[in-house]
């Protein structure tokens, strides 16, 4: 009742807001295409040759949750309109209502498979706001993280588009890998994904020689397993079939559409954030920028396939030059007080920790209580940070009003913005292209729905 | 932390806050769901409203709809401002979250006002001042269409005359000394409180020069209407589509002005700052939780 008469009342000056009908059963929602019936229904199928067909939202080959409405003329595809919202979960709003440091948790499952770029640009606008500045070890430990997860998430991409088209080994082989980056994450953070690692002032949690052993029995494998990969397919007839001249854009396109990433990069313009606006020291780190000129799926594929070798490059010179030392900020106001221990379920406290404020001093209590209840106050004001995640520019425009929860945090989502060019370059192809174009995007519905 | 302003005035004690709850009439405070077959509803006394004079020791609870909660912020407004003009900074009432939830902390009377960001003073420092140079150099109609300029934190934010944006980022993107060519992020941000609550930011990007800048506009709620960018920036398509979806901002002149993330049919606009969460209590080992957004919580 609260909820109907608040949002009737203000939707009754708004000439464009749908009505919704009150039955018996309560309030209920018409959740089909507004516009099916219309499209459907403008054309007489015994004259015409236009197909209307409705691909999605439960397609294995649109990436989750994507629908696709798609005109066709025989087997040439006309026009697409992608309808997307069907993951909404409503982070941003959720993240009006908990605390800075809470708002890592919700970020995370934006983009899901790369957490730690989302996790990061979040935690890199609440610091600018704050005006603090994280330990070198957390800086090094960020960008290790952030590189493991650009390989992880190409290698899901790999695996999928592979599998779409026709190559189920490709898809085998690629979740093989992907599965000893996850077994790293877990051992670094204890959870394989959503794992809200990364936090304002730092990460959540040291990296042990467990791990690091780990990461570099990964940088021995992980070369041959490119090389692998490049034996498979890179040559293969099939795949240039599929991939080559097929959804081409161009970079006028991609600047006109907002396109950045591997997408932008196949167009030839080198602009990698790492490179062109560095964060996080990337500027110390010796790697190229890997561009293609074909515009095509076949570029984009090589693009991501030399990002994965250019990652294992910074990952290894992350290694050389990891010094022990702290991974959260000194101020305690900030700094959440607990090194959390990896118990056999998960993330957990620290048993000395607690025992500490338990048995031995009221005042760490206290301030435990208030750090973790209460939350750090950010100083007011609005700032926009991005940084390269696998899709392309991520960015985080947060406001804060003074308080200890976010005023306003928008996610300017790469999958989001780049699915919008699915129109533009499946239009006049044929069906299956469409398939093969909407995966060159690699969107990942968690993040374009939020 | 300088930018907090903390209590710059002090409420009266909530068991004093009688003149606001006696200046409106008891039928506007009276939860919406109340059966009416028991009787007139004006004899009815409700929790929370002091029947007969007799002093109600608690803070007002309203269980009525965020709009109602929204009337009794106004009115502390009043209080704090000694009846003038409600001014046009918001202000945050005491430590903690829901208004008129019953608490009894003491510290319910704490009023912290929203600090906004003071007009930059030249020179900007870094490329700022080129740019807001520039810009008055290619656009006939600066001075009309800039509100404002302000530096904060190393970025630099443009307030725009919204019936100006759409010309202003024409420029922004074609004039050579600018180039802004590259539409990063286009979003919205509800400032209730304010008369013009709704804005829109856009972060302009350019490559050429790797700069970075905001352009800010505001819109009141009644009259949410904003050019659309989408011929300079065909990126704006779905980021206005979502900020329409999620705010009420009308982009005029956007092709294709539909929801996107919500359903087709969605009543209201979920982001919006009195647009409520909409969770569930939830019971756990006999006691129920209430929902995120009506839970004591600290601010």
């Amino acid at each position: 009742m609260t909820e109907h008469s608040t949002s009737s009342r203000a939707s009754a000056k708004d000439p464009f807001a749908a009505t919704a009908r009150d039955t018996t059963e309560g309030k209920v929602y018409t959740v089909t295409g507004g516009d099916w019936d219309t499209i459907v229904g403008s054309d007489d199928p015994l004259h015409h040759e236009k197909l209307v067909i409705n691909m999605g939202p439960q397609h294995p080959s649109t990436h989750g949750v994507l629908r696709l409405v798609l005109e066709m003329e025989g087997e040439t595809v006309t026009d697409v309109r992608p309808v997307i919202g069907y993951l909404h979960t409503g982070i941003e709003k959720n993240m009006e209502y908990r605390t800075w440091t809470q708002g890592s948790t919700f970020v995370t499952r934006a983009d899901y498979l790369s957490p730690v770029a989302n996790e990061t640009v979040y935690c890199l606008a609440v610091e600018k706001l704050l005006g603090v500045e994280i330990t070198e070890r957390a800086r090094l430990i960020r960008v290790l993280m952030l590189e493991l997860n650009r390989i992880a998430s190409h290698l899901v991409w790999f695996a999928t588009t592979g599998m779409e088209l026709g190559a189920t080994t490709m898809m085998i082989i690629g979740f093989r890998e992907r599965e000893m980056i996850l077994e790293i994450f877990e051992l670094i953070t204890g959870l394989r994904m959503n794992m809200a690692y990364v936090r304002p002032g730092g990460v959540a949690q040291d990296v042990t020689q467990d791990a690091i052993d780990a990461i570099r029995e990964f940088l021995k494998v992980m070369p041959k397993r490119l090389k692998q990969y490049e034996n498979l397919m890179n040559g293969q007839p099939v795949l240039h079939a599929r991939t080559k001249g097929v959804a081409y854009l161009d970079v006028s396109g991609c600047l006109a559409l907002g396109v950045t990433g591997p997408v932008l990069r196949s167009a030839g313009l080198p602009w990698d954030l790492r490179k062109t606006m560095p964060y996080l020291g990337y500027d110390e780190f010796d790697f190229e920028v890997p561009t293609e000129t074909t515009c095509d799926v076949y570029g984009r594929w090589m693009v991501r396939w030399h990002e994965c070798q250019e990652s294992l490059k910074i990952v290894q010179q992350v290694l050389d030059r990891l010094e022990p030392g702290p991974v959260m900020v000194e101020d305690k106001k900030i700094a959440w007080p607990a090194q959390l221990a990896i118990g056999t379920d998960g993330m957990g406290n620290s048993l000395s920790h607690v025992a500490k404020i338990m048995g031995q001093s009221m005042e760490a209590l206290i301030h435990h209580f208030k750090l973790v209840t209460e939350g750090f106050r950010v100083p007011a004001g609005q700032v926009y940070t991005s940084i390269e995640s696998p899709r392309g520019e991520i960015g985080c425009h947060a406001v804060s009003d003074g308080g200890t929860r976010p005023y306003r945090v928008h996610v300017r989502e790469p999958s989001f913005v780049n699915l919008q060019a699915l129109p533009a370059i499946s239009e006049g192809g044929l069906l299956a292209d469409v398939v093969a174009g909407g995966a060159s995007l690699d969107p990942v519905m968690g993040g374009v729905d939020r | 932390m300088e930018g907090i302003v903390v209590a710059d005035e002090k409420l009266p004690h909530p068991a004093e806050d009688k003149p606001s709850a006696d200046a409106k009439p008891a039928g506007e405070r009276m939860p919406q769901s109340t059966d009416v077959s028991e009787g007139p509803a004006d004899e009815k006394v409700y929790p929370g409203h002091a029947a007969a004079g007799e002093p109600d020791p608690l803070p007002v609870k309203h269980p009525t709809d965020s709009i109602d909660r929204l009337q009794a912020t106004d009115d502390l407004d009043e209080m704090v401002s000694g009846g003038g003009a409600p001014t046009s900074n918001p202000v945050q009432h005491g430590m903690f979250g829901v208004i008129g939830s019953g608490d009894t902390s003491g510290m319910g009377g704490l009023v912290r006002r929203r600090p906004t960001a003071a007009p930059a003073e030249r020179p900007y420092g870094s490329y700022f001042d080129e740019t807001v140079d520039a810009l008055a150099a290619a656009f006939p109609q600066f001075d009309a269409a800039v509100e404002a300029v302000t530096v904060d934190r190393d970025e630099l934010t443009i307030h725009i005359r919204p019936e100006f944006i759409a010309q202003v980022c024409q420029t922004m993107r074609d004039d050579p000394a600018l180039r802004y060519e590259f539409c990063s992020d286009v979003s919205g941000t509800d400032y209730l409180g304010e008369a013009r609550r709704l804005h829109v930011t856009y972060h302009l990007l350019s490559m050429t020069f790797r700069r970075r800048v905001r352009l800010e506009v505001a819109v009141s709620v009644d009259d949410p209407h904003v050019p659309s960018v989408t011929k300079v920036y065909p990126t704006a398509d779905w980021q206005e589509r979502e900020t329409y979806d999620m705010y009420g901002v009308i982009f005029d002149g956007h092709p294709n002005l539909t929801r996107i993330l919500m359903p087709d049919d969605w009543e209201g606009h979920p982001q919006r700052k009195d647009y409520p969460l909409g969770g569930v209590p939830v019971e756990y080992k006999g006691a129920e939780i209430p929902p995120p957004d009506e839970r004591r919580q600290y601010k």
